[in-house]
This record gives structure tokens, C-alpha cells and sequence, in this order.
């Protein structure tokens, strides 16, 4: 059920390329780690303006949940454009479709890839292993 | 440390049954919760909860100088208890610095524990090094003896259908009695819990553990009972005022500061204890107190955050939940001699970012304050 059509990173976070932008977003199993199937129990997410400029692997945000705090990181150096507006109040969103309307943060990426991504497959060895 | 080498209480494989997410708590494998965690602390406050609390410790100190010497270690005044009750207590150091909170059950001659899981080894090793001059012994029962929890308004009438030769419903707040449990006799049952709700906890051999539970779970249809996990249990207790070792108290905070003064005897006739001295001197010149915030910000108050009034640091934060009973996120933080007046406007610092709060009354919950 998780797309081929991106990229993944060990913190759960994945890129997907659109024309010569990307949209990052979070991952159904960070979701999951947060609220546990229960969409009520995130209660905050903390996205970036656009312009600001990201180093690979930067925090750019956080989101919250009844239980945690997360960082969420940049898979890829770049600038952002711009946040996904109906995020701040409707972070039920993230657990119904995580992949589509879910998407984060639009970046201008000054970099194609780099070797903390993962494919599906290998996103899915890498959080079978940490279950275990 | 991995899931392999944590503790298993005899409840594991039910909780697994169960569907329960599971973590490590104090080197246990625990359930956290078993649906969604807002949902479970108001299953507790409407109606009723079960709690495997197996990870607990359980120590029974006997012979004829039990009572004095838990004297001697213990900060509440344990020969004054009436035989039968039971009272909150802490095991500090010379430093006035507790070691665990702890319950106190005064029998006739002996003293039953229980205390906190993530400090059941140092607290037999403090006890048993300390009771080597006293005609007494202190014995772990921990895993003699199971500890489940039935919190919440419906506990009577569920625990009553599998009780006999105990009337439970007039067992007193605080004080306990044996009964007979699903046909297990001389089953240990108390009015105490950890929620801010009427209920018990019920202290059984482990053989019997799973059957008790699933009798409880059937007693408890249609009465609203559900199996509660820690998630939900630690904002129960946030939400009724009641501290939790290694938040609100440690090695490095004393219970008068925390306000703890209830379980903190300075009597003359119960003589010198440990750590009497230097909680006399933090009692006469405290230097901070710990209160309950609220905020109606989105973000909900961690261990270690910041507070701030205006540009002066005045205080952090030792405890935080979404409380779903008051409708606000909540917690308790200290804060400098000055700051602790209830209507007291501070501001969190949330990872660098501010969020209003308020200096709001303890506890935020109580069921006999309507």
C-alpha cells in the first residue's frame, strides 16, 4: 500500500519529485508510532515558511501528538515554497492519506538525491527491522 | 534495552491478546494503552478501568520491630497508622531527597509496601541494609503476589459480584480487608488507586492472575469496564494532583517543596528518620513549590520545558498531558518562590517558541469537588 513513486528516510519521512519541485510528508508508520490509529490524538504540526532555506537532514518543523513530539527532517537540501495550508487544522489528514493531501512542505531541491534514501522496499526491510 | 530482555508481568500474554501496544516502563514490558488513550482516561472517569499494575512492588517487612523500624526510613509517622489503614510515604536520603514514594499498610504487628516499579531493587536493598539492626525482617513478595487495579465509580458493584466474605463496598478509602476472590481465599483488598477515582487494587498469586482478570472484564459488562493502559493511567493521576516518581519527585526534589507535607511526619514522638534533618531545613527556607499549569495553547507542557515570566527563567515543567476531563492541557512544573500564586500569567518555552500558561489550583481533578 505505500507508493513506489517516491523516496523514504529512517526518520519516516519521504519525497516524492513534481516537475522540478517535491513535496515531503510523513510516512503511515510515523503516524501510526504517534497517535496509534487514533487521528484525535495528534494535536500539533509546525511547518516552515516559504523561502527558508534547508540543509540535508534539517528540522524543519515538528508535530505532536497526545503522547510525543517529533522532528520532522528535510530528506533532501532546498528551499521552501510553500506548506500545506489545511495541515494546521485538520491534522486528521495525516491519517487518512498520509500521501496525497498529507504532504507537508513543497521544496525547490538543490540536490536530485542522497544516500539516506530509501526506496519502498527498502523502507519497508528497514521498519520491519526496528519493530523487532 | 530490547523487548527481549524486558520484565513480563503474569498479565503479558493477555495484554498481547488484547491487541495492547506495548513499551518498556521502569525495564517492563507494558501496555501503554489498548484503543485510543483520551478514550481510556474518561472509560475510568464515567464509568470503570482494569490495570495491570504486576509490574509494582510488593515487600512485606515482619517481626516485633517492623513498625519501628519502618520509623526509622520512612517519612510519615507509621506507628500512629490505625492497624487496617494505609498512608503515602517516602524513603528519602540524608539529603531529605526520596529514593521512592511509596504506600504504607499497617498491620498489627507488620508493614506491607508497595512500591514503584523503576525503584523495586534499590528500594529492598535501602530497606534490607537498614533493617539489619532491628528484630525484622523484609521480604519480597513481589512475585508471590500479583497487584491488579479496578478504578472508577461502577468498582463496587463489579468487584462485589466476585467477592465473598467481604463486604467491599464498606472497606473505607485507605484502609483495606481479605476477602475471598473467584474462590481465592485471603485475597489482600484495598480502597486505594492511582487515578482520583474510587476503586481498588487487589493482590493475588500470579497463577490466578489471568482468570481474575477475565472474571473482572465479564463482572464488568454492561458496568462500562475496560483494560486501561499506562498511557491513560499517567493522566489520570496528573489530572488528580498525584506526583509520579522521577517527574515530580527524585533524587534532586524533595517532597516538602512538592508539596508532599500529608506523608511527612515531624513529630517528636517518632524520633530521628532518615533525611528529617535536612527536610526541617527545606521546610523552614523552601526555595521553590510545585503547582499545576494550564494552557490553552495546542502544545502540551513536557518534562524540562522552560517557563518564563517576561524575560526572567522561573521554572520548568515536570509533568504534561492532554487532560480530555477539564478540556486543557495541563501540568506541573516548578517554579521560584514568587511565581506560585494561583492566576500567575507564565509563558512555556516550547523548543524555543512561547505558549501562555497559567498557575492553575491542584489538583485540576477531584471527584468530591463538584
Amino acid at each position: 500500500m505505500r507508493p513506489d513513486d517516491r523516496k523514504y528516510t529512517k526518520s519516516h519521512e519521504w519525497i516524492k519529485f513534481d516537475g522540478d519541485t517535491a513535496l515531503i510528508g510523513i510516512t503511515d508508520f510515523a503516524v501510526e508510532e504517534l497517535c496509534n490509529g487514533n487521528e484525535g490524538d495528534l494535536v500539533y504540526c509546525d511547518l516552515p515558511d516559504a523561502d527558508r532555506v534547508l540543509e540535508p537532514g534539517e528540522t524543519f518543523g515538528e508535530i505532536e501528538s497526545v503522547k510525543a513530539v517529533s522532528d520532522l527532517n528535510s530528506p533532501l537540501p532546498g528551499t521552501v515554497i510553500e506548506n500545506n495550508p489545511l495541515i494546521e487544522d485538520h491534522l486528521d489528514i495525516l491519517s487518512t492519506d498520509p500521501w496525497n493531501k498529507g504532504w507537508l512542505i513543497r521544496i525547490k531541491p538543490s540536490a536530485k538525491t542522497g544516500s539516506n534514501l530509501m526506496t519502498r522496499e527498502e523502507y519497508e526491510a528497514f521498519i520491519a527491522a526496528e519493530a523487532h | 534495552m530490547t523487548t527481549e530482555t524486558l520484565k513480563q508481568t503474569p498479565l503479558h500474554d493477555v495484554h498481547a491478546a488484547l491487541g495492547a501496544r506495548m513499551i518498556d516502563f521502569g525495564g517492563w514490558h507494558m501496555p501503554v494503552q489498548y484503543g485510543p488513550i483520551l478514550e481510556e482516561v474518561n472509560c475510568v472517569r464515567t464509568a470503570c478501568g482494569l490495570f495491570d499494575l504486576g509490574h509494582m512492588g510488593r515487600f512485606h517487612v515482619v517481626g516485633p520491630d517492623a513498625i519501628k523500624f519502618v520509623d526509622t526510613i520512612a517519612t510519615n509517622f507509621c506507628a500512629k497508622i490505625p492497624v487496617g489503614a494505609i498512608r503515602y510515604s517516602l524513603f528519602c536520603l540524608e539529603d531529605g531527597n526520596p529514593i521512592d514514594d511509596v504506600l504504607l499498610y499497617r498491620e498489627e504487628q507488620d508493614v506491607f509496601i508497595v512500591v514503584n516499579a523503576g525503584n523495586r531493587d534499590r528500594d529492598l536493598a535501602h530497606l534490607q541494609k537498614h533493617a539489619a539492626d532491628f528484630d525484622c525482617e523484609v521480604i519480597d513478595e513481589s512475585y508471590e503476589l500479583d497487584m491488579i487495579a479496578l478504578q472508577g465509580q461502577n468498582s463496587v458493584a463489579i468487584l462485589e459480584k466476585l467477592v465473598e466474605g467481604c463486604d467491599v463496598g464498606a472497606i473505607k478509602y485507605y484502609r483495606f480487608d481479605f476477602g475471598t476472590l473467584c474462590g481465592i481465599e485471603n485475597v489482600r483488598i484495598s480502597r486505594t488507586g492511582y487515578t482520583g477515582e474510587d476503586g481498588f487494587e487487589l493482590y493475588l498469586p500470579p497463577t490466578h492472575s489471568a482468570a481474575v482478570w477475565n472474571a473482572l472484564l465479564e463482572a464488568g459488562k454492561g458496568l462500562g469496564l475496560q483494560p486501561i493502559g499506562l498511557g491513560a493511567r499517567d493522566t489520570l493521576r496528573l489530572e488528580a494532583g498525584m506526583p509520579l516518581y522521577g517527574h515530580e519527585i527524585d533524587d534532586n526534589h524533595n517532597p516538602i517543596e512538592a508539596g508532599l507535607n500529608f506523608g511527612i511526619s515531624f513529630k517528636e514522638e517518632k524520633g530521628d528518620w532518615l533525611g528529617r534533618a535536612a527536610l526541617e531545613a527545606v521546610k523552614a527556607n523552601p526555595t521553590q513549590a510545585l503547582v499545576g499549569i494550564t494552557t490553552d495553547g495546542k502544545r502540551v507542557p513536557r518534562q524540562g520545558y522552560k517557563l518564563f515570566r517576561g524575560d526572567e527563567e522561573v521554572g520548568y515543567i515536570c509533568s504534561g498531558s492532554v487532560s480530555p476531563t477539564i478540556k486543557s492541557n495541563i501540568g506541573t512544573a516548578y517554579v521560584k518562590l514568587g511565581n506560585e500564586e494561583v492566576g500567575t500569567q507564565l509563558e512555556l518555552d516550547i523548543r524555543g517558541k512561547r505558549q501562555a500558561c497559567v498557575v492553575a489550583p491542584q489538583p485540576f481533578y477531584s471527584r468530591t469537588r463538584k
